[in-house]
């Protein structure tokens, strides 16, 4: 094991730079340290300067999303011992804008997030919570899946056609959509339908499956979304179906 | 415009912040409710908990059981009026969650599903497998979204309170994106800005715990209660310090010394069964095994590491499937950050920091002695936790208090008048302070990770699991000087588009605050009572110190200590009785 590996840092101030340049540290590399170990490492004692999110370093949090050498990864569990002998090269997740250095701008997700109306839907919603819904372990497991994404974007940095089309939902939200649609306490699937089958970019989606390749929680967005496609084409087929009974179209 | 006007303002977007925002759109949907936060509202440490949520929901189990477990792990000094509401209004706000989405665990049967925990009699502790904070943070946040009237500040910093003549009526708080400096008033704030492990070296809590609140509620002239008490848990991975829950042991998990010997039988926990078995053993209560583990250590039986002694959780016996269904983020956490598979391997612990029982002196309804400011969850100490917070309280802790926070709150902000401009003097202050001595500042030489290890190591020597008189002193001259040279910090960073060294080395004012806190409430503390443990002082003095401390900031900015009672309803002072005969004690307690 070499005592030290190279970090190249992608540097970018909106107030002082006008275009990203990379930086190298030399950092320690023992066994047991992360990317993200490397990057404190840096801060608190090569450049105080330095800009990147962290929180938990126990991967549930969901703050540390950076390209590692190209690749999106959650830096708190990656461990520089697995680019021997580097250069490692650490850099914002793509697709989103660079606030600076490795910091991106989320609040894109955000407002997709809130779009797709990620919580529980009832019709008797304003009854008193006196006792629990019930649910069997597997119903439970129908969606429990898509309970796990800890909102890294991760899969939005691996995902082409978000990478094209700024107004696709992503597969996290769509995931998250998911998750309560699959919910057995749930009712609220035909509101988010109608959400999510007004964008257009859903049908870009070519299940080429990054999204999941890249999901630290084994989180599987791109089944999500493939099986959105299908429920809202079925969707869309029956708007040219007659009710039984009617005499008129609704 | 330098400031935006709220009613209700909450400071943390965690657990307790969440659900007093929820709690306070609900009471009064007119009032203009907010949520100030530096991380995104899902990023918060609430994120982190694991083993689950204690709440009465068996009809075998009972509320009195479950205050007396309360109580009795909190060697008495938990106030019982509010333990009893606590319990009583526990299992409503954990239906109320589940109403909200939270994928409890289940029973075959579709009914929520209960484990054991360390130091309570009965079956009562509801979870999401292993990653119950993560579950209830997601669905409570994702909850807030529905709410019109909740407005966010994502990724605000804030510096310090707004007060005119007592009166707390907002904040000041740094805008990361931009490193703008605002002022955010409010007729009412909401403290949630959960503890402060970040003091010591090694600990579970991730880098945002900084005791934010509680130094923002000192400096305002708030007291701050029972700081001695920190919590130590038993078993952190070394290194790391990441948590390996308590669920490992209520599951089943044993610890074994070197010799792999269940060490545990020789403090007067119980005697070692096969399985589990509530209130001994492996399911005693946090302080008296992380004790153990140190007696241990000083008879020679624990395990040399290049990251210290530890001992092992051995969870082999209990099976993969078992593991797999009950602990999957344990074996998950082992696997990426031990690179052991708890399946066929033992996993490396030691006792690491974790929580804070005390912080913001509050009432039943987390309101403080100042008119305005209320806070809730792990920042505040109503108190429920008392000497040693039983595992599993936490969670429902900051629903129950922060529902109720954010009630008491709404009802306040309802009958005040609009915050007066006033306190903007204050604002232009705090401003210069930040732009001129922290950011501008040229003259020093010091930096921020210099002196915060240095504090974390006086803390670590000076008020540890056993404290001293002398090591305590010792910790409390290093804070002081530590707080001077804090004056002489400069900065590699002068610039203000998400400037993260201001934001440590604001934050490294807070620890050093909160810090000096918990050494001289300790200081002063002579006796032994559950997680405060002085070794020149071993016995529980009930006669001296059946009391809280209340520390407020004296004019030279050193803690001034006193004592309020705490509140006894119907379980006067007993021993802590863990093993078997607890049930005879119990009964005493009625």
């Amino acid at each position: 094991m070499p005592e030290t590996i190279q970090l190249q840092v992608a540097r970018y101030s909106p107030e002082r730079d006008t275009a990203p340049s990379f930086q190298s540290f030399e950092v320690p590399c023992p066994n047991d340290w992360t990317v993200l170990d490397g990057l404190n490492h840096i801060k608190d004692k090569l450049d105080g300067s330095l800009a990147y999110r962290w929180s938990c370093r126990m991967g549930i949090c969901g703050s540390c999303g950076m390209m590692v050498n190209g690749e999106p990864k959650l830096t708190c569990g990656t461990f520089l011992s697995a680019y021997v002998p580097g250069p490692v090269r650490v850099e914002p997740l793509v697709n989103f804008p660079v606030v600076r250095d490795l910091v991106v701008e989320v609040s894109d997700f955000m407002r997709k997030l809130r779009s797709v109306k990620p919580w529980l839907i009832r019709d008797d919603a304003d009854a008193a919570a006196t006792e629990e819904y019930r649910q069997t372990p597997a119903q439970l497991d129908a969606y429990r899946q898509y309970s796990m994404c800890i909102n890294c974007l991760l899969c939005y940095a691996a995902c082409p056609v978000y990478g094209l089309d700024p107004l696709f939902a992503g597969p996290a939200a769509i995931a998250l959509a998911q998750r309560y649609n699959l919910d057995s306490r749930d009712q609220g699937a035909a509101q988010r339908m109608t959400v999510l089958s007004s964008h257009e970019a859903i049908w870009g989606c070519t299940f080429v499956g990054e999204c999941t390749e890249v999901c630290p929680k084994h989180v599987d967005p791109a089944g999500a979304i493939q099986r959105y496609k299908l429920a809202a084409a079925s969707e869309w087929f029956k708007h040219f179906l007659m009710p039984w009974g009617k005499s008129e179209g609704k | 415009m330098d400031h935006t006007v709220h009613d209700v303002l909450l400071v943390g977007g965690g657990g307790a912040g969440l659900r007093a925002a929820i709690a306070v759109a609900e009471t009064n949907p007119r009032l203009r409710v907010a949520v100030v936060s530096k991380v995104y509202p899902m990023r918060s440490h609430t994120v982190s908990a694991e083993g689950g949520a204690a709440a009465v929901i068996n009809p075998a189990d009972s509320l009195d059981e479950h205050a007396y477990d309360t109580i009795s792990g909190g060697d008495w000094l938990c106030d019982q009026d509010a333990v009893e509401a606590f319990v009583q209004e526990a299992p409503r706000e954990m239906i109320q969650l589940e109403h909200w989405g939270c994928p409890w665990s289940r029973e075959p049967d579709g009914h929520v599903a209960v484990r054991a925990f360390g130091g309570m009699k009965k079956m009562r502790t509801w979870f999401a497998a292993d990653k119950t904070g993560f579950h209830m943070l997601h669905a409570l946040f994702q909850t807030t979204l529905k709410y019109d009237p909740i407005q966010r500040y994502d990724e605000w910093f804030v510096t310090r309170l707004l007060e005119d003549e007592g009166r707390v009526c907002g904040v000041v708080a740094i805008e990361m994106m931009s490193g703008r400096i605002r002022a955010i008033l409010a007729k009412a704030v909401i403290l949630c800005t959960g503890g402060c492990g970040r003091v010591f070296p090694f600990t579970t809590n991730a880098s945002i715990k900084s005791g934010d609140g509680m130094a923002l509620a000192y400096r305002a002239g708030a007291p701050l209660k029972d700081m001695e008490f920190v919590q130590y848990h038993p078993t952190g991975l070394p290194f790391t310090g990441i948590l390996i829950t308590e669920a490992a042991r209520s599951e089943g998990g044993y610890m074994l010394n070197k010799d792999g010997y269940r060490y545990l039988q020789d403090y007067n926990l119980g005697t070692p069964q096969p399985k589990p078995v509530l209130r001994s053993m492996e399911l005693g209560p946090r302080d008296r095994l992380s004790q153990a583990f140190v007696k241990e250590q000083e008879k020679g039986r624990t395990i040399p590491t290049p990251y210290g002694d530890v001992v092992h959780l051995d969870l082999r016996h209990l099976g993969v499937q078992l593991i797999n269904a009950r602990l999957p983020f344990v074996r998950e956490l082992c696997l990426k950050y031990q690179n052991i598979d708890p399946v066929n391997e033992m996993i490396p612990v030691r006792p690491v920091v974790h929580y804070m029982m005390g912080g913001v002196h509050t009432d039943l309804d987390g309101a403080t002695p100042m008119a305005g400011l209320y806070a809730a969850g792990e920042v505040a100490c109503v108190s429920i936790n008392g000497a040693n917070r039983l595992g599993s309280n936490s969670l429902p802790e900051l629903l129950v208090f922060g529902a109720r926070a954010g009630r008491a709150a709404a009802g306040f902000a309802s009958r005040q008048p609009e915050p007066p401009g006033a306190a903007l003097a204050q604002f232009r202050d705090e401003r210069r302070r930040i732009e001129e001595r922290i950011l501008g500042a040229t003259g020093g030489s010091e930096r921020v990770a210099t002196l915060r290890d240095q504090m974390q190591e006086a803390m670590e020597r000076g008020a540890g699991i056993y404290r001293t008189g002398e090591s305590l002193a010792q910790a409390a001259s290093a804070l002081r000087a530590l707080q001077q040279r804090s004056e002489r910090i400069r900065l590699d960073d002068q610039s203000r588009t998400f400037n993260t060294e201001l934001t440590t080395a604001l934050e490294l004012g807070f620890m050093l605050d909160v810090a000096e806190c918990i050494v001289h409430c300790a200081l002063q503390r002579t006796e032994s009572r559950g997680a405060h443990q002085r070794t020149d002082f071993p016995k529980r003095d009930d006669a001296r110190f059946l009391s809280h401390s209340l520390a407020k900031r004296g004019a030279d900015g050193t803690p001034q200590v006193s004592y309020a009672p705490v509140t006894i309803t119907r379980w006067p002072p007993g021993e802590r009785v863990y093993g078997q005969p607890a049930e005879a004690s119990q009964k005493a307690g009625g």
